[in-house]
């Protein structure tokens, strides 16, 4: 694997969002939307008083971890879809690049936008509603690394889903994480949801994440159980990575085969 | 010089379910040649260039580059070819030093800058270095296209229409540029086009394709004649209408 190649897949969404102001947008807009919506209706709520102590904690810094996640899986889908958009496909796979080394150029860049915008938005959660996501303390660094892999592997898989289906299926880069924050636990306790779709919230890494992240600032307490819990987020995470990185891969081969790579664009699909 | 074989194809073969794009052709380029790939639309062209690449995968057949089949070291043999075609534009929202720069680490160049600046002076584009590629005309972005086509200083260069929809100052001056590069290097070229003239100008050796298949081969300048013909274009419109007839004709 050459860094040098993953740096010129870098580099070039780089370049395309020094060179295009209104492309920050798509890194920083949703999520300060985001917590600026959730910020005010949590204060709104937390005026209610003792009943909901704890609420405004607990909901923004879901907002700000599920942001997180989200950013770093539709990073890769705005970086893929750039290659879908400018047709670059043939110029790409024409040279050395590996697709391995594609897929990391991707990630490189899903990562720095972000934390980018993760920085931008707790720094608005802090100055705004006077709310600081470290308080998860050393946490934090699990939570957001369950998150990352979580946030790449769905960030491929859908990639793999349009590489295989064609452009017409970039529809699709949006509305999943709305759909798996349902059965991630991110607004509301597993426990909330109806018995029949626990098993399916339990398949979910990013829902570990969320039980854990109420468990320390509800109760104030490290539950015995919270490092088993983790550890099967982290662990289930690994493995969606991993096999949504063989479905792209798979899907990258037939590709080549059926001969679409050379000319990848809606008409042809 | 001695014959040094820089691609080698052998009884290539694509098929998408039923039909037969290409159909077990066979031919060689060496070093210093420029070979025309020639044939109507759909002719097989494109996807025998798309297969070179790597980009197609055979149905059967072998590839082989400078000795190494394509199948085994495709990443590693790429860094000796490159290519440009009329369909495959460089991404229009990047400038054309970020292009070349991109593409550049793609091909991992020693002293890139520096070949960079040669690219820019060779093709005539510094005043368009900080320009993005979508607002360049169609001459510009030729060059553009053929400076990344040999950043790598490729054995193998496969140019598909590099001069298609160019006013033919421009086309003479992209093929100048081509066989200058060709004999200062002794890169081999596997050139498509559609202008018969052009083929006669700059090839060593033309190959006529029709529906997949490999019709006929020889020097541009003396087939026509074989075959009883007046000029290359004759030729070539002789091969689109009645491939079949042409192939048993037996040569004069």
């Amino acid at each position: 694997m050459s860094v040098t190649r993953i740096f010129a897949i870098y580099i070039r969404q780089i370049f395309l969002l020094k060179s295009n102001p209104t492309r920050l947008a798509t890194v920083f807009l949703w999520l300060v939307i985001d917590i600026i919506q959730w910020g005010f209706i949590t204060k709104y709520i937390g005026s209610f008083g003792e009943a909901t102590f704890g609420f405004v904690t607990v909901i923004l810094g879901a907002i700000l971890l599920w942001g997180f996640m989200s950013r770093i899986q539709q990073g890769i889908l705005m970086a893929f879809l750039e290659d879908i958009w400018t047709q670059n496909f043939i110029n790409f796979f024409g040279s050395p690049l590996k697709v391995s080394e594609y897929l990391c150029g991707l990630v490189m860049t899903s990562i720095t936008t972000g934390l980018a915008g993760f920085f931008a938005v707790v720094t608005i959660a802090g100055v705004v509603f006077g709310y600081n996501v470290f308080r998860i303390g050393v946490m934090l660094v699990p939570f957001m690394f369950i998150l990352l892999i979580f946030g790449i592997a769905m960030g491929v898989f859908v990639s793999a889903i349009i590489f295989r289906l064609g452009p017409s299926a970039e529809w699709l880069a949006w509305p999943i994480p709305m759909m798996l924050s349902l059965f991630a636990g991110v607004y509301f306790p597993i426990s909330t949801l109806p018995p029949l779709l626990h098993a399916f919230a339990k398949i979910i890494p990013a829902s570990y994440v969320f039980e854990s992240m109420r468990s320390i600032l509800s109760a104030k307490a490290f539950p015995g159980d919270l490092a088993v819990n983790l550890l099967i987020g982290a662990f289930l995470a690994l493995v969606y990575l991993f096999a949504a990185s063989r479905v792209f891969i798979y899907i990258y081969r037939k590709n080549l085969e059926s001969g679409t790579i050379a000319r990848f664009n809606a008409e042809a699909l | 010089m001695a014959d040094q074989t820089i691609l080698n194809i052998a009884s290539l073969t694509k098929e998408y379910d039923s039909l037969r794009a290409v159909d077990h052709i066979s031919f060689s380029v060496s070093a210093g040649e420029i070979v025309g790939l020639l044939g109507p639309n759909g002719a097989g062209k494109t996807t025998t260039i798309n297969m070179i690449l790597g980009i197609l995968e055979p149905t059967h057949g072998s590839i082989e580059i400078m000795g190494r089949d394509i199948r085994t070291c495709g990443s590693d043999i790429r860094k000796y070819i490159n290519f440009a075609a009329v369909y495959a534009h460089l991404p229009a929202n990047l400038t054309v030093i970020q292009n070349l720069y991109i593409f550049g680490l793609l091909y991992e160049i020693e002293n890139l800058k520096e070949r960079i600046r040669f690219l820019l002076r060779e093709f005539d584009l510094e005043r368009f270095a900080h320009t993005k590629a979508g607002l360049l005309s169609s001459g510009e972005i030729s060059r553009l296209n053929l400076a990344k086509a040999i950043i790598n200083e490729p054995r193998l260069l496969l140019l598909d229409e590099p001069t298609a929809s160019l006013d033919p100052s421009i086309s003479r001056l992209i093929r100048e540029k081509i066989r200058e590069y060709m004999v200062r290097t002794q890169t081999g070229i596997l050139w498509t086009s559609h202008n018969m003239n052009e083929i006669e100008a700059v090839c060593d050796c033309v190959i006529f394709l029709s529906h997949g298949k490999m019709l006929l081969s020889g020097n541009p300048k003396t087939l026509p004649s074989e075959y009883g013909m007046k000029s290359l274009e004759e030729l070539f419109i002789a091969v689109a209408r009645e491939p079949l007839c042409l192939a048993h004709e037996v040569p004069a």
